[in-house]
């Protein structure tokens, strides 16, 4: 289990900076799909099956692909992205480092230990104790059954508002993307319904 | 389950997401694909809690976070697609039309 985690993890970062720092558009959105993927397999560990499934038939299955074919449609001149990338590296370096030792400072108090909490009785120091938890063994519910009893029940005004967000970004796709040239045949639905069938059908001898 | 390397990994990956919207200031797709890894880093920090609290409502949340991620790929995406039919190219340092 261990051995997976830091497995996937390593993947996870590793493909991160190769996102970031890969010249071909093409390559990021590979190792973008990289990503998903160990993702994917970190949910795996923490035992959500549904959410490593969702997340790569929406992240892979659409977004990537979106991806994919807009970076394929444009032609992007690699010579124009090439020069000066690390002119912004050393303060974008630091601001992430402070950032990132702010929130080692929040979480991770073992290694960092500047907030005490003395009085408090931490949670891992009960994880000494093993016990097998008998009732699990007899009734068990799998994540997508306890999530869908949440979620048509309590929070079914999410649900639907997730279902217009989808509804307006669908539709604000098509619209920014329709053209309305000349060039394109369109149906003309006033020339179809007056067009005379006998001259339509011919039959040559 | 130790919480704190799952949230160290998924903080990581955020602080790649920053980086990759400041260091590439040339190429506009690397910086949306910068925004989906950091909407997928915050989304792995939603269903780390999830699973550490034993709350159900983190993985609800994280269910709308991933609708709002596909349906920001799409709009920004077909922006892109118009913005590139208007001026053939789609690099960052010519997007400044409206500069005062």
């Amino acid at each position: 289990m261990n051995f997976l985690f830091y497995l996937f993890s390593s993947f996870t970062l590793l493909s991160g900076i190769m996102v970031i720092q890969s010249r071909n558009p093409v390559y990021s959105v590979l190792f973008l799909i990289l990503v998903f993927f160990n993702a994917a397999g970190l949910l795996v560990l923490l035992n959500l099956d549904f959410f490593a499934m969702i997340f790569l038939v929406v992240y892979v299955g659409a977004i990537a692909v979106l991806f994919l074919f807009v970076v394929m449609m444009l032609n992007i001149k690699l010579a124009e992205i090439s020069e000066k990338r690390l002119r912004y590296f050393p303060i974008g370096g630091l601001l992430g480092l402070v950032f990132l030792f702010e929130i080692l400072v929040i979480v991770d108090n073992d290694l960092i230990p500047l907030l005490f909490y003395e009085n408090e009785p931490r949670v891992q120091d009960y994880h000494a104790v093993y016990f097998t938890n008998w009732a699990e063994t007899i009734q068990t519910t799998s994540n997508i059954q306890a999530l869908g009893n949440v979620l048509y029940t309590y929070y079914f005004v999410f649900f639907l508002l997730a279902s217009l967000i989808l509804l307006v970004a669908m539709l604000g796709a098509i619209m920014l993307t329709l053209q309305k040239g000349i060039r394109i045949k369109r149906q003309q639905v006033f020339f179809q319904n007056t067009r005379e069938f006998a001259k339509t059908i011919r039959k040559h001898s | 389950m130790d919480i704190v390397k799952y949230l160290a990994v998924s903080m990581i990956l955020f602080l790649l997401g920053i980086w990759g919207i400041f260091l590439n200031r040339k190429n506009i797709i690397v910086m949306l694909m910068s925004i989906e890894l950091m909407l997928l880093a915050v989304n792995l920090n939603f269903l780390i809690f999830s699973v550490y609290l034993d709350d159900l409502v983190g993985q609800v949340f994280a269910l709308i976070i991933l609708t709002v991620a596909a349906a920001e790929s799409a709009i920004g995406l077909a922006l892109l697609v118009v913005y590139y039919r208007i001026r053939g190219t789609i690099s960052v340092e010519f997007i400044n039309l409206i500069q005062g």
